[in-house]
């Protein structure tokens, strides 16, 4: 059985939706029972695969492969089926299958227009595949494939369950991170040209091979070729995190989107971007990667105040959520551009943390538009009286937004600012002390959006009116409680199938905000080992050197490998 | 610096003794009381015959006790040589270059502070069962006290900085969510924000102070090694300032200093009580805790020692002032007392900043009693009058209210500052704790802080001044509300006289050093039990010999400030006659009504700028250049692909324009139809974007 694990684990983690999906197309319509119970019972089972894998995961190594699969698969161009998970991945891979069986659950009996359970699930399960897939994929062409796979269904699903500017939104999206990963194609085909795998150990040249590209593959690459190829995939993951100035097909996509549309797009696809940059596009390109961090460092910052002006500007609920993963996906970005282990380990956290917290408040956005009909926040009100429940949740994951700590959010933020204070020795540290106030302003601004936010949807009454107390003197006890409004009720408080999909929610939120530990101790490994420089077995610390020092560093490399 | 603060540990020959004991050693259990108690009311309060309270009252009640209890064996441990204090420690989460821990600390300051926080909070839930019966959100009322007690219990137990962030956020939401009680009146969450937002600005430099101290220090956030550390000379002084100021940020907002002490009289939407626990006893004290937990950083950084000014003393010093003057405008009595409260932090603050810590903590134990006195006292009198804080609809309750109206005049006599009562030693002990003594003639202190003296003593003049007002206005002349007044209940009264005993004779556990009428060993107790000696995480201090000067003209300026109101309203209608004539006068009155100014300027000019012109510029600057950006080149590439196309190959424009036909139909048809459809569509965008990366290529190399 282990052994079984260890070889066709994550395949079949992967391909299950996939084959699920392609088995509910064979299936007549009619049958919706047993389309539902199959998509399910398929992304359960996926999760329950996945948790089987972290029970098997071994957490001392999390720094290496593991569940390695190393196959030929088109051999006409040297790419390889190469799939393996370690520290960086497991926490996105458990996000990603507990994230869709909650959708899944949120969607039942519920489905959004036009209702067609069948496609509809068919959609996120291949969605799930291609998510899944780019997170163990170590190869590049394997990658871009996943990456690829991820558009199309998510195209749908904006276009098809879409809101009224469905089909502006939709071909957005498409469009743009197409035009994204289209130039990270060429980054990595020029690394598979540019590369020698045989510094790496491998027996050829050529390679797509992440693992040999991360080690010491790169190293002869000229500085030149390497800020362009590093641009080319910077544009590729940058439009899909979004960092300012590429994110205007953010807020029209979820804006757009159905609920779980938004949900997933929020907590699972934004992050392809940012496990692009830690997983490939640092560890392959380190040199790159540090000439580009302040332009990383500064366009985060941007992002940051920016996506939260944004944000205050906004009258769509859902719109302003949006903007306000401009602002969060900001502060992971600049946890990645300090080049260091307390940064990335804290960005990494920013993902699953983001995931889960605005994953949430997509799903409460969808509730809330459900119940009354519109998500302009100058009509909403009130929802404390009519679904103190759901107002609760409300506020409590405003609250996390907002990185209070005590809450998975806080873990994502206050590190970022901690690290910025103190980045790699080879950026300026004047540079990214900056970036640290400017980011711990954002903060400010974040608790500003978010608490207008929870006043005008939460607080007061229907229409953005408040009730007018006794003039003069504040109410003291429940005396007044005749002239205080009514609960509106054709408003019905949070149901149990709604429940069942926050609950997990909700609980990992508080969890991993009072226990960081559960992730922190499987990424930290990981993320030290992805920006250590190995060339041949040796180690350099060329990141940790002076600016001119370091230029010697990588230079020495590449004269080594030259 | 660093050699008198060697010489002086060389000087003290007995060491430094370990503290010990089993309530010393578990003081984690204490935050955890009312923790639980927070989810038990908060899952199953409804259901409780109680509806929620007892859980808290039960377990600050138990609270209270440990902290007695542990009071006691601190007592029984402290050391003449010096006691070293007690540190539990659990590897939250290690790694390279980042050490999470909890853990406890306990001291002399952690001692003094629980005491305070657990019997305070106590008095208020008591109180409290009285006061909010019958309210809508009696449940959640009591749920996010018993959130608050452990928050600040959790703050004040604390053994490193980033568990105070922690913790120090989380009374900063209990604060929100119980100003915002009635969030059905727009203005309460408007307070409630309001007090949120601004403590965030503050949170900035409380984030960026904390982070150059963790690097400072070489990565921890532990309280001692820091210390220890600025102490030694282990970090320049030019870090400890820049962190010093960036935390000064964090202790403006919470402890309401100038200039970021304006959400604090808008707290006041709040319910009374949490008023009391909330922003008069505890949490607004966190900023002071902050500055004396951290004090090795400020001390050093601010070179406390041997000066005659710093910006900790002179914000502390003008928030004093500010504060009081702006009591004077006010006719709500919650708000004059949150404007005290504000002056009375602002003592706090002075004092630390001249160095007189234990002066400042000590008033920090005397301004809880009293000041929890007043405002609990505020809502016995408002429960009386109908509902209203409007002092202009009191008067004449003295009778009425007799147990309100006694508690309520010893408590603004201490405030005053009349001798014996405790607001006097403790805040001349801060006077004398400037070291400003020009001719008063007193010895010892830490620097010459003369301006702090001078502002200090005018300040305990219009304190004096607007508490007479107060009391006058409230209680005496005649009844000018409706309804029939009535003294409060038990529950009520009960806290009333407890606080107020406290108000009377907590002065006596520190009298001043040098004080003739009494054996030496009973001057003192509470800076010997409670300020740390003989240990590497807190400076030596020079304490201060107060001189009978200094006191009698001490008093003589409250009396004045008492004598001068009586008269003036005696003689109200004259000297009303006189300032409306004056133009100086109603300039000064117009400024005080307006608050100096500073509410119109956050949130008349910065919050509407930011809210408005600000986001509304970001958003249209979205929308128009970088939307329009992306949309010119979608646009772009759709005119030149249609060019190119159509001579290249009419097959895939006709698969262009079969996609565009089939996007146009109605959404929701037969998954099959349209599959087909997108797939066409999805390949020749496909296609051309191959055409696109192929001239880019084709443009780069």
């Amino acid at each position: 059985m282990n052994q079984f694990l260890d070889d066709f684990g994550l395949s079949i983690m992967v391909f299950v939706p996939l084959i699920t999906g392609l088995i509910i197309m064979l299936i007549p319509r009619a049958k919706e029972e047993l389309i539902k119970q199959l998509a399910l019972g398929s992304s359960l089972a996926t999760l329950g695969w996945a948790i089987l894998l972290t029970v098997r995961f071994d957490i001392d190594n999390a720094s290496t492969l593991q569940f390695v699969v190393d196959t030929d698969w088109i051999t006409a161009i040297g790419s390889r089926y190469i799939m393996g998970i370690d520290g960086l991945a497991l926490p996105l891979i458990l996000l990603t299958t507990l994230i869709v069986p909650l959708c899944i659950i949120y969607s039942f009996n519920h489905w959004p227009e036009p209702a067609n359970p069948k496609s509809f699930l068919t959609l996120i399960l291949i969605l799930e595949t291609g998510m899944l897939g780019t997170f163990v994929a170590q190869d590049l062409i394997l990658f871009f494939v996943f990456f690829e796979v991820v558009l199309l269904p998510m195209y749908f699903m904006i276009g098809v369950w879409g809101g009224q500017n469905r089909r502006y939104a939709s071909l957005k999206f498409f469009l743009y991170t197409l035009f994204g990963s289209a130039l990270m194609l060429i980054s990595f085909l020029a690394l598979y040209f540019l590369a020698d795998g045989t510094a790496a150990g491998l027996d050829v040249v050529n390679t797509f091979d992440m693992r040999a590209l991360s080690d010491g593959a790169t190293g002869a690459i000229a500085r030149t070729s390497q800020l362009w190829i590093f641009a080319g995939m910077f544009l590729g993951f940058g439009v899909k995190v979004p960092i300012f100035p590429f994110h205007t097909w953010l807020p029209d996509a979820h804006t757009e989107a159905p609920t779980v549309g938004s949900v997933i797009l929020a907590a699972v696809l934004l992050k392809l971007g940012t496990y692009g940059f830690v997983r490939i596009a640092i560890p392959i390109l380190p040199e790159a990667a540090s000439a580009w961090a302040p332009v990383i460092g500064v366009l985060a910052v941007i992002g940051i105040i920016y996506g939260a002006l944004g944000c205050l500007a906004q009258k769509d609920l859902k719109r302003l959520i949006a903007f306000s993963s401009v602002a969060h996906m900001g502060f992971v970005m600049l946890g990645i551009a300090t080049l260091t282990n307390i940064g990335i380990t804290a960005a990494v956290f920013g993902m699953v943390a983001h995931g889960l917290i605005t994953g949430m408040l997509f799903f409460l956005a969808g509730s809330i538009k459900e119940r009354y009909h519109t998500l302009d926040m100058s009509k909403l009100g009130g929802l404390l009286t009519d679904a103190p429940r759901m107002g609760w949740v409300v506020a409590f994951c405003a609250m996390a937004s907002l990185g209070l700590p005590g809450l998975a959010g806080f873990w994502g933020e206050f590190p970022v600012i901690l690290a910025s204070y103190s980045p790699a020795a080879i950026l300026s540290e004047s540079m990214f002390r900056t970036f640290m106030v400017i980011a711990a302003v954002g903060t400010v601004l974040a608790a500003g959006y978010l608490l207008w936010m929870l006043q005008k949807a939460a607080f007061g009454t229907a229409g953005g009116g408040s009730v007018d107390l006794t003039p003069g003197a504040t109410p003291h006890n429940g005396d007044g409680d005749d002239h205080l409004p009514k609960a509106n009720t054709a408003i019905k408080d949070t149901t149990k199938r709604e429940w069942i999909a926050w609950a997990p929610l909700l609980v990992l939120i508080l969890g991993l905000g009072v226990y960081p530990r559960l992730v922190h101790e499987v990424v930290e490994p990981a993320t030290e080992k992805s920006l250590e420089i190995n060339v041949g077995n040796i180690k350099y610390d060329c990141l940790e050197l002076s600016p001119s020092s370091a230029t010697d560093c990588f230079n020495e490399i590449r004269n080594r490998n030259g | 610096m660093t050699a008198t603060i060697f010489a002086a540990a060389e000087t003290s020959t007995e060491a430094a003794h370990q503290a010990t004991g089993w309530f010393l050693d578990n003081i984690w259990i204490l935050p955890l009381m009312p923790a639980l108690s927070f989810f038990a009311i908060l899952f199953l309060g409804k259901k409780m015959r109680c509806r929620g309270s007892d859980p808290g009252l039960l377990t600050t009640g138990l609270a209270l006790a440990f902290s007695i209890a542990a009071g006691i064996q601190w007592l029984g441990s402290v050391g003449e040589g010096g006691t070293l204090p007690v540190v539990g420690e659990w590897k939250w989460y290690s790694a390279a270059g980042f050490d999470l821990s909890v853990g406890t600390l306990v001291d002399g300051l952690t001692i003094a502070m629980i005491f305070v926080v657990s019997l305070v909070s106590f008095l208020v839930h008591v109180y409290s069962t009285d006061y909010v019966k019958g309210d809508r959100r009696y449940t959640h009322y009591f749920a996010f006290l018993s959130l608050f007690t452990a928050s600040m219990l959790l703050l004040v137990i604390s053994n490193s900085t980033i568990q105070m962030i922690v913790a120090w956020e989380l009374v900063g939401v209990c604060s929100f969510s119980l100003i915002s009680h009635w969030w059905e009146d727009k203005s309460n969450s408007g307070a409630g924000l309001k007090a949120m937002l601004t403590n965030r600005v503050g949170d900035i430099g409380l984030l960026i102070g904390v982070a150059i101290l963790f690097f400072a220090a070489g990565g921890t956030f532990s309280v001692l090694e820091i210390n220890s550390l600025a102490l030694s000379g282990g970090i320049s002084h030019l870090v400890l300032l820049v962190a010093a100021c960036a935390l000064l940020a964090a202790v403006a907002s919470k402890s309401g200093q100038f200039p970021l002490y304006t959400w604090l009289p808008d707290a006041m939407a709040g319910p009374t009580p949490v008023s009391a626990l909330i922003h008069a006893a505890t949490m607004v004290v966190a900023g002071v805790f902050l500055v004396a937990r951290l004090y090795g950083v400020f001390f050093e950084g601010f070179a406390i020692a041997g000066s005659s000014i710093n910006l900790l003393a002179l914000i502390g010093a003008a928030t004093t002032i500010f504060g009081a003057t702006l009591a004077f405008a006010q006719t709500d009595i919650k708000r004059v007392l949150a404007y005290s409260t504000i002056s009375q932090l602002g003592y706090m603050v002075m004092a630390l900043g001249v160095g007189a810590w234990t002066a400042a903590i000590f008033h920090l134990f005397t301004h809880a009693f009293f000041k929890a006195c007043l405002f609990l006292g505020s809502g016995s009198v408002s429960h009386a009058a109908g509902g209203t804080f409007d002092m202009r609809k009191m008067g004449g309750l003295k009778q009425h209210m007799p147990h309100t109206y006694k508690t309520f005049l010893i408590a603004s006599l201490a405030l005053a500052g009349v001798a014996p009562l405790a607001g006097f030693w403790s805040k001349d002990e801060i006077l004398a704790g400037t070291g400003g003594w020009g001719i008063f003639g007193g010895t010892g202190g830490n620097g010459a802080y003369t301006l702090m003296i001078v502002m200090g003593l005018i300040t305990t003049a219009l304190t004096a001044a607007y508490m007479t007002r107060c009391v006058y206005m409230t209680f005496h002349g005649d009844y000018r509300g409706e309804g029939h007044p009535h003294e409060s209940g038990k529950r009520i009264v009960v806290p009333l006289w407890v606080l107020a005993g406290l108000a009377t004779v907590a002065g006596l556990v520190n009298l001043p050093k040098g004080f003739q009428l009494v054996p030496k060993s009973w001057t003192e107790r509470f800076g010997h039990f409670i300020e740390p000696h003989g240990v590497t995480y807190f400076p030596k201090i020079e304490h201060a010999t107060p001189s009978w000067t200094l006191g009698i003209f001490s008093i003589i300026v409250a009396g004045a400030g008492i004598s001068l109101t009586v008269l003036y309203i005696k003689r109200k209608q004259q000297i009303a006659e006189r300032t409306s004539q004056s133009k100086l006068a109603s300039v000064g009155y117009n400024i005080l009504v307006n608050k100096y100014y500073l509410d119109h300027l956050y949130s008349g000019i910065i919050t509407k700028t930011v809210r408005g012109p600000l986001a509304a510029g970001v958003n249209r600057f979205d929308k128009t250049v970088i939307d329009g950006v992306v949309n010119a080149a979608g646009k772009t590439s759709v005119a030149a692909g249609n060019i190119i196309y159509n001579q290249i190959d009419q097959k895939i424009v006709d698969g262009l324009v079969n996609a565009t036909a089939i996007q146009t139909e109605e959404a929701g048809e037969e998954l099959r139809k349209i599959q087909t459809g997108k797939v066409q569509h999805y390949g020749s965008i496909m296609f051309a974007s191959a055409i696109v990366f192929t001239l880019l290529i084709i443009i780069f190399i």
